[in-house]
């Protein structure tokens, strides 16, 4: 990766947050609190389409793996209440196991 | 110690994870210890460094790398008003704080019951996530030849079984319930058709039809 584009990638993410916070974030703005029954909610549908492209996403197509095993063994930990470290060390362990079964 | 704040560092550590996992791809993608430091302290969003480096990687350009991971960095604007009430209000610190708003420190933040503590969530777990996410990067780049391929270790499944811990709070209420299912049908029916980061951009739009459940129930 050249220099020149990774200045490029700084300044673009930086100026994105800046944006939201500066911008459409304002507290004089009213645009925020209108908003908020709508932003409240995109944690949810970016979490689980993040969790979704991460577990079965590939290079532009879908890939069924051991990922598949490991965050459903997570999320059965998630359902159980299970701390954080160990929700992430049971994907973890379920999907190395998997991945060196098959 | 604070349950918020414990989460914070726990996240962080799981996070401080991953970045080992970035550094080792950024490494074999052919990108400099230098350009990775630089990288994960200033860019400052997994998910974007990871379409950034993954592009480099499969031989995309500088232009197709960047644009991919600024699709993916988008989202952030999006947390701007989720987490916009707990920032400074002075213009500078304001503008220095917007560095630290991604996802995982709005999720802590906002699933905060008070102010006080969504803004003590936020800094802490911008603070933890910051310095283990730099470590982690940096040693995964020194690291790289060493550990061998992070899949082996069983790293890329990390990274989603997190954030199924950090979507749990967000979804018990059916508007947030609706959103995610939505959500993650669109994510997974775009991934096959668009360039990386734009499934994601078109999963946002999955809160329509979860602000149009709640306004219904609101309503009934």
């Amino acid at each position: 990766m050249s220099w020149p584009a990774l200045i490029v990638l700084v300044v673009g993410a930086y100026g994105l947050k800046a944006f939201g916070v500066l911008v459409l974030g304002r507290p004089d703005s009213t645009l925020g609190a209108r908003l908020e029954p709508l932003t409240s909610l995109i944690p949810a549908a970016l979490f689980a389409g993040l969790i979704a492209v991460q577990t079965v996403g590939g290079d532009e197509t879908l890939v069924l793996d051991a990922r598949v095993w490991g965050v459903a063994a997570g999320s059965v930990a998630v359902w159980r209440k299970a701390p954080f470290v160990v929700v992430v060390l049971i994907a973890m362990a379920v999907t190395a196991f998997v991945r060196w079964q098959t | 110690m604070s349950t918020h704040r414990r989460e914070g560092f726990v996240l962080a550590a799981a996070v401080g994870i991953v970045g080992v996992t970035f550094g080792v791809l950024a490494d074999a993608a052919g990108l400099s210890l230098a350009q990775v430091v630089v990288m994960s302290a200033l860019v400052f969003t997994g998910a974007s460094q990871f379409a950034a480096v993954s592009v480099v990687d499969t031989g995309g350009s500088g232009v197709a790398a960047v644009g991919s991971a600024l699709l993916l960095a988008a989202r952030n604007a999006l947390y701007g008003p989720v987490v916009a009430r707990v920032l400074p209000e002075a213009w500078i610190p304001r503008a220095g704080s917007a560095q630290f708003v991604i996802d995982e420190t709005t999720a802590m933040a906002s699933v905060q019951e008070t102010d006080d503590d969504a803004r003590d969530a936020f800094w802490w777990t911008a603070i933890w996530l910051w310095s283990l996410w730099n470590v982690g990067s940096i040693g995964g780049a020194l690291l790289g030849s060493v550990i061998g391929a992070p899949e082996t270790w069983g790293l890329d499944a990390a990274f989603p079984a997190a954030f199924v811990a950090l979507l749990a709070p967000h979804v018990r209420k059916r508007p947030g319930q609706i959103a995610a299912v939505v959500g993650a049908a669109l994510a997974v029916a775009f991934t096959p058709i668009a360039p990386a980061g734009v499934p994601l951009l078109v999963a946002v739009l999955a809160v329509i039809p979860g602000w149009l459940v709640g306004r219904r129930e609101a309503a009934a």
